[in-house]
């Protein structure tokens, strides 16, 4: 943990602020007054968190349909972020994209992904351009354990390698593909042994754990930096809620989530290891948790008082010119 | 001016277009050839059909890059390059290879500036190949404009003549948003005259191709010229035809062609599509629903059958709209009582 405090403060805050996010869209679902498909992220937070901090606004990144820890690692506005959800006129992407659509092109963020295995070509792309203006950026792609078995993404891994990209495939191994097991629909040992197979650097790790995710990251970013082509990780983690809201999770074991909730927790693993370490006190824990739920409840303040898009929006932003 | 190739005219933008912008750079599939190879200098191919030839010695191998064959792989690269800045014009040696790539055109770049509320834009551009006519068959002949056209986001130009190649594709490519690039494989070898230096036709301004009086052509690519023989026969018989060429499906001049019909009352629209919601019905609808009263006699829509290309010679000639049927629909609709 070589860590300065304000980095960890900085940390913790943003995996909080992606839980409690997620938290309360899961609680407002329920009550119907979110429309559309969302799929929560609450479980992974150390992942998303642990890798963007390692990257700048100059880097890029794509997501996924479970993406919005993603945008909030990545520095996309919470308060925007709960309009666009809500389905609001000046939310992010102006209600037109809304929870699989998030995107901040001015923090490098280029979108969450609707389409499984849709966000590994555009990070190449994006590595491609990065390459091209040499100046050291980088491309990360955030996918689950069910974007490994999409063509597209082996073309972009394979396009990555023989062109030296800086690009860095992140899996998030959540043991499930919507409903089904990974075991089952990976063929391979593992995302990382597959990987491998692409002359690619490729590493395995604890998702639970903050700690380890920003180390693997921070080595792997900076080699991809410095000009040595792509790498890959796959991270061990699991989410809390299903593939969708609303999902039974029948799939699951009985006691999974519950031994999840109480073991595999990355932001109680966090607060236990800063806390232990005397690095981070439960006061400045309970001090940026406040933080926290007054920046989410002031979102949802907002959210919930903005105003609705007006009809002949439907037709703008199409194109740029017609 | 100066008399050009179709071919030739579609480099000659490339060259000068990277020139002028050095975001610009191409990739696909031996775009310069030889990449790699222990046996070659790159540069040897420059595009399977020529377009992409030589580009390499000016622009260097970081600029025109040598792709794997993963048309998927290929287009979402440019996709994230376009997103990041960047202008990639990639080469899809065929369009029936779009098959492969369709979700990064049709739910990724086409959606982006949409999606995420304006603030995004996909300037990318997808050169491709299309058409029957060289005995290519099935996977290798088709004509797969309807198919991008229906697609918000997406803009698709299909010059038929050499300086509208180079017109279209310099615009193409200063483009901001994607744009689907179709040129006919038996129209690379043909000449005419153009322009010297910076060319641009604008997006969605039809080219008058020939004015008449009694029935109006409309058709793309190789299909213009298909109408041009048809045109100068009718001539003989003393019926005349304003031929329309829209060059850009996408967005499309509506009002060139409906003041056309306005004024001749008759209307024809030639496509070597199969015809089930074809850019001939398309055309055939707007006319009907626009100008319904304007209209001496029914539309006639001549496309392929609702069948794929075939092979043999007699099969694919079949398929593909004729000067003579052409002449024989504008005589049909002329004579309609």
């Amino acid at each position: 943990m070589q860590l300065a405090r304000e980095e960890l403060e900085q940390a913790y805050k943003q995996m909080k602020t992606i839980r409690e996010f997620e938290e309360h869209l899961h609680r407002e679902i329920m009550t119907g007054s979110i429309p559309g498909f969302t799929h929560l992220y609450a479980g992974q937070e150390a992942v998303a968190v642990g890798v963007c901090e390692n990257l700048t606004e100059a880097d890029y990144i794509t997501s996924t349909h479970r993406g919005h820890g993603h945008c909030i690692a990545k520095g996309c506005d919470v308060i925007g972020m709960m309009k666009e959800l809500y389905g609001k006129a000046d939310g992010l992407c102006k209600g037109k994209g809304g929870s699989m659509h998030v995107a901040d092109m001015d923090v490098g963020m280029l979108g969450a992904n609707g389409i499984v295995g849709g966000g590994p070509p555009l990070a190449t792309g994006a590595a491609l351009a990065a390459k091209l203006d040499g100046k050291g950026s980088v491309a990360v792609s955030f996918g689950g354990d069910g974007s490994c078995n999409q063509g597209p993404v082996f073309e972009s891994m394979n396009i990555a390698a023989i062109l030296k990209l800086p690009s860095i495939y992140v899996y998030e191994n959540n043991r499930y593909s919507e409903h089904t097991h990974c075991d089952y629909v990976i063929a391979s040992e593992s995302i990382a042994s597959r990987v491998e197979g692409f002359g690619i650097h490729t590493v395995k790790a604890n998702g639970f754990d903050f700690f380890e995710v920003h180390e693997v990251m921070k080595e792997l970013i900076a080699k991809a930096r410095e000009g040595n082509g792509p790498c890959a990780v796959e991270f061990e983690t699991t989410r809390f809620y299903g593939h969708f809201e609303g999902d039974p999770q029948d799939y699951r074991a009985p006691d999974e989530l519950k031994d999840d909730r109480e073991n595999n927790d990355c932001i109680t693993i966090f607060k236990d290891k800063v806390t232990e370490a005397g690095l981070l006190s439960d006061d400045d824990i309970n001090k940026l948790d406040e933080e926290v739920n007054s920046l989410i409840e002031e979102s949802v303040d907002q959210a919930k008082k903005s105003p609705l898009p007006s009809p002949e929006d439907v037709t703008t932003d199409v194109y740029v010119s017609y | 001016m100066t008399e050009k190739t179709y071919r030739e005219a579609l480099t000659d933008a490339l060259f000068l277009e990277m020139r002028r912008d050095e975001n610009v750079f191409v990739l696909g599939e031996d775009v310069v050839g030889g990449t790699g190879s222990p046996h070659a200098e790159p540069g040897f191919v420059g595009g399977v059909f020529g377009v992409t030839g030589g580009l390499h010695e000016e622009f260097g191998l970081e600029r025109c890059i040598d792709m794997p064959i993963s048309e998927a792989g290929i287009a979402g690269t440019a996709a994230g390059a376009a997103l990041a800045g960047k202008r990639p014009v990639a080469e899809i040696m065929f369009c029936d290879f779009m098959g492969l790539c369709l979700d990064q055109l049709m739910n990724q770049a086409a959606k982006f500036r949409y999606m995420f509320g304006g603030k995004a834009t996909c300037p990318m551009v997808l050169r491709t190949t299309y058409g029957a006519g060289m005995n290519a068959a099935s996977q290798h002949s088709q004509s797969l404009h309807p198919l991008v056209t229906a697609i918000p986001g997406l803009k698709v130009a299909m010059p038929s003549t050499p300086a509208d190649a180079k017109g279209l594709l310099s615009t193409a490519i200063r483009d901001d948003d994607p744009v689907i690039f179709f040129e006919h494989k038996t129209l690379y070898t043909i000449t005419g005259d153009v322009p010297d230096g910076e060319h641009l036709v604008p997006f969605g301004k039809a080219r008058m191709v020939s004015e008449g009086d009694d029935c109006t052509l409309v058709a793309t690519g190789r299909m213009v010229s298909f109408c041009e023989n048809a045109a100068q026969a009718l001539a003989d018989d003393g019926i005349t035809c304003d031929i329309i060429d829209p060059r850009t499906t996408s967005p499309l001049d509506e009002d060139a062609i409906l003041d056309s019909v306005e004024k001749t009352g008759r209307l024809v629209v030639v496509d070597e599509t199969p015809p089930r919601c074809s850019f001939a019905s398309d055309i055939a609808a707007l006319a009907a629903g626009e100008v319904f009263s304007s209209l001496k006699a029914p539309i006639k829509q001549i496309t392929g059958p609702h069948s794929p290309v075939p092979f043999a010679k007699e099969l694919e000639s079949e398929f593909v709209p004729s000067p003579t049927k052409i002449r024989d629909a504008v005589a049909e609709v002329v004579n309609f009582k």
